[in-house]
């Protein structure tokens, strides 16, 4: 039985640390752009110059 | 409707905030200049891209305007609009305060779960009631707040006299908290705060998934008003000129309207020549010359030359702000459409409730006492809360929409796959639906190797449509653009430039020295020329294609039951040629009020129409229409407009889809088969007294498995 006075809150507020991440997560906006966490990993960082090609420029329109 | 202007100033911050759509963005490289260039632009403190929505929010500093900013993100090489509109829809506000009850009860679900096992085996005394009084404790503030949608809901329905299903929901998980306090405080065998919570979480995750859904779908009339300009440069009457809001400008002013520039107001042109790209009004892919006198139309865009034009109507006056009152109204029409899972719910709820007092009644009469009455009729409503009915459509129609989407089929609109289904006749667009709604040439280009790179490169200078063809053209054959110099755009004429000193130009039939074409002919605008040093000037030819498998589309179509019809807004001759070659009737020389006219009448026959469309002129019709879809090449409106978005040249996508709407259908039907069914079975034993929690939980998450089961069995659908 005090086992389980123990065991009881700690697995509570275990969940209820996930909840409240999973609050501050949803709050500032981790979820806004799902699609561009996907590609923003493929980018260099932002004091390598970007390497860019002129010809390439252009030939953005889909 | 809460419009949001593209530059709101944030509170104290000496910095405002703008949002644009960059609909060109497709990959990482894509961020990273925008976001890069951006930055380096004098006067913006930052700038984020949402990959997902296809927009950029920058910071900058107040003074800045949105033509600079535009004009920075267009140096990056991408097309930006600014955005106004709604970014906060009703939609994705809803799915958050879902998804937030959805965690909440998830949270209590488990805990309360883990509780429950060990009261269920065998757990007792002062552990038992210790137990229980955990699980409500944890149970009750969670129920509370995540049963909030559902409470609020059935209030509202009670309210007005009827009944959805939120109403046996939300009496039977209060019935059963407050029957589960009762039993806690007298240390009795039964609470069933378990089953309370757990319900709430299977039906939220059915309600967010269906939300989710919706929120994708944007509002038709924000869309529309974002194409027209925000102001104009206005002629004053001491001969300077002054920028003018779109609210300021009253007819009689004269509009300065640069090439390039969308018209803010409807007018008649006093000076200048130029063509005019009525995409917007029309879907007429081919940009339309206008001269003195000519009337130009509000959200029009003027390509070749600069115009003077008389305002003769302005805001709400306008043709385009008439049609967005069209869309609006036939939208409410829609609106009116009660989702199937409401109809059944209308059944469903009185015969439970008066189940649930039957139960009551009979036990008292046979002489069981207050107390185990009530528990039974509680027992009653616990198990025949409609925890798979609530179930049974969201997830049919959220896999369905899965594996539809992997065939090329969006879905904007959560009961657009219970409207599909029932769908009997088809109504077909002509320009940009039927056809592909931009110029490919109409023969391969006659251009030698030595050519292709430079005329490609002139192409890419420009943004006229018949330019883009080119570069679409080009570029498909693997033609990389050459170098050239001392490239120019002369408006109305066409680019010029240099290549290894010899002149190259790109263009209008005449100016390039292609001699013996009529300029006036009435396929003026769908032929231009290219000319490479002395050599002789070749003629480009260019039509607007039908779609690769139009005709087998349609037939597929008619197959399946729908019979199928052209409504057009272009000349007869035109729109008879396409219905004879596709053996289907055709009416021609259509205004969008006819439109919705003839759907009207259609839909007072008993018919339930499908609308396919793309352009602004088909948005009311769609929206009258009981189901419409757009090819993703539509406009802003046209796709906001359409229940259901098709992606590619192909046609086929649109019987493809109308079939796998009916399959989830009969899935859905089988889905609500199996939940009365085990009603059936489970109401006599909670009739009889025999429900313990234990079992609730079993009957209720079996049912709701076996549902999402046979829901998923639409995964492998959609071909």
């Amino acid at each position: 039985m005090t086992g389980l006075a123990i065991l009881i809150p700690i697995a509570l507020s275990l969940g209820l640390v996930g909840l409240i991440a999973f609050f501050w997560a949803l709050k500032s906006g981790q979820f806004e752009d799902l699609d561009g966490a996907a590609v923003r990993i493929l980018l260099d960082d932002e004091d390598e110059a970007p390497d860019e090609d002129p010809e390439v420029v252009g030939d953005d329109k889909s | 409707m809460n419009v949001m202007t593209a530059t709101a100033a944030t509170s104290a911050a000496a910095s405002s905030v703008s949002l644009f759509n960059v609909p060109g963005m497709h990959c990482a490289g894509c961020i990273a200049k925008i976001e890069r260039g951006l930055k380096d632009t004098p006067g913006v403190i930052d700038a984020r891209v949402n990959f997902t929505s296809k927009r950029v929010s920058v910071e900058h500093e107040p003074g800045l305007g949105t033509d600079y900013i535009q004009g920075a993100i267009r140096k990056t090489g991408f097309a930006a609009e600014p955005f106004v509109g709604d970014t906060d829809s009703e939609a994705s506000r809803e799915s958050r305060i879902l998804v937030r009850a959805l965690a909440v009860a998830g949270f209590a679900a488990m805990n309360v779960m883990l509780l429950s096992v060990s009261v269920w085996s065998g757990a007792d005394g002062a552990t038992r009631d210790m137990f229980h009084l955990l699980s409500g404790m944890i149970a009750l503030p969670a129920v509370a707040y995540a049963g909030r949608p559902f409470f609020f809901s059935a209030w509202g329905a009670l309210r007005q006299g009827r009944t959805n299903m939120d109403v046996p929901i939300s009496i039977g998980v209060i019935l059963a908290c407050a029957i589960s306090i009762h039993e806690t405080a007298i240390g009795g065998p039964d609470a069933y705060f378990d089953g309370a919570i757990t319900l709430l979480f299977f039906l939220l995750a059915g309600r967010f998934l269906d939300s989710v859904m919706r929120s994708r779908a944007q509002d038709a009339a924000g869309a529309l008003m974002r194409r027209t300009a925000t102001g104009a440069m206005i002629l004053m009457p001491d001969g300077t000129s002054r920028w003018h809001v779109r609210d300021e400008i009253v007819p009689g002013m004269h509009m300065l309207v640069a090439a390039g520039d969308r018209l803010a107001a409807d007018g008649v042109v006093e000076t200048g020549t130029s063509s005019i790209d009525r995409a917007l009004i029309t879907g007429e892919s081919a940009p339309d010359p206008v001269v003195t006198g000519s009337e130009v139309l509000a959200g029009t865009l003027n390509m070749d030359a600069p115009l003077t034009v008389r305002v003769t109507a302005a805001g709400d006056d306008t043709v385009i702000a008439d049609i967005a009152r069209l869309i609006e109204a036939a939208s409410q029409s829609k609106s009116r459409y009660v989702r199937i899972a409401d109809r059944a719910a209308r059944l469903y709820a009185p015969a439970v409730h008066s189940l649930a007092l039957l139960a009551l009644v009979g036990w008292m009469l046979a002489g069981a006492g207050w107390h185990q009455s009530i528990l039974i009729a509680v027992a009653v409503l616990i198990i025949t809360c409609p925890c798979a009915l609530g179930l049974a459509v969201p997830v049919s129609q959220v896999v369905a929409a899965g594996s539809m989407m992997r065939a090329g089929i969006l879905i904007k609109d959560g009961s657009a796959i219970e409207r599909l289904a029932d769908a009997d006749i088809a109504l077909f667009d002509k320009t940009g639906t039927l056809t592909l709604g931009r110029p490919v040439p109409s023969e391969a280009l006659g251009l030698s190797q030595v050519e292709k790179p430079v005329a490609l490169a002139l192409a890419m200078a420009s943004r006229h449509p018949l330019s883009r063809a080119v570069t679409q053209a080009l570029e498909s054959e693997g033609i990389r653009p050459a170098k050239l110099n001392s490239l120019a755009e002369e408006p109305g004429s066409g680019t010029s430039g240099l290549w290894r000193g010899q002149l190259a130009r790109l263009g209008r039939p005449g100016w390039v020295g292609l001699t013996g074409d009529d300029n006036n002919a009435p396929t003026y605008s769908l032929v231009t020329a290219f000319a490479l040093g002395e050599g002789q000037a070749k003629r480009l030819v260019f039509t607007d294609a039908l779609r690769p498998d139009s005709a087998a589309a349609l037939q597929r179509i008619t197959q399946i039951g729908l019979a199928p019809m052209i409504l057009s807004g272009d000349r007869a001759q035109a729109v008879n040629d396409l219905a004879s070659a596709l053996n289907v009737e055709g009416q021609a020389e259509l205004t969008p009020h006819d439109k919705v006219a003839i759907i009207r009448r259609l839909a007072d026959e008993g018919k339930k129409v499908l609308m396919v469309g793309d352009g602004l002129n088909d948005g009311a019709a769609m929206k009258a229409a009981y189901v419409s879809i757009a090819p993703s090449s539509a406009s802003d409106v046209g796709q906001s407009a359409a229940d259901l978005l098709f992606l590619g040249d192909s046609l086929m996508p649109i019987p493809v889809a109308i079939e796998a709407s009916r399959r989830t259908m009969r899935v859905v039907r089988q889905n609500f088969a199996i939940a009365i069914g085990y009603n059936v079975i489970a109401v006599p034993l909670a009739l009889a007294g025999m429900v313990t929690p234990l079992i609730a939980a079993l009957a209720m998450s079996g049912s709701s498995i076996i549902v999402v089961a046979n829901a998923l069995r639409l995964r492998r659908a959609a071909a």
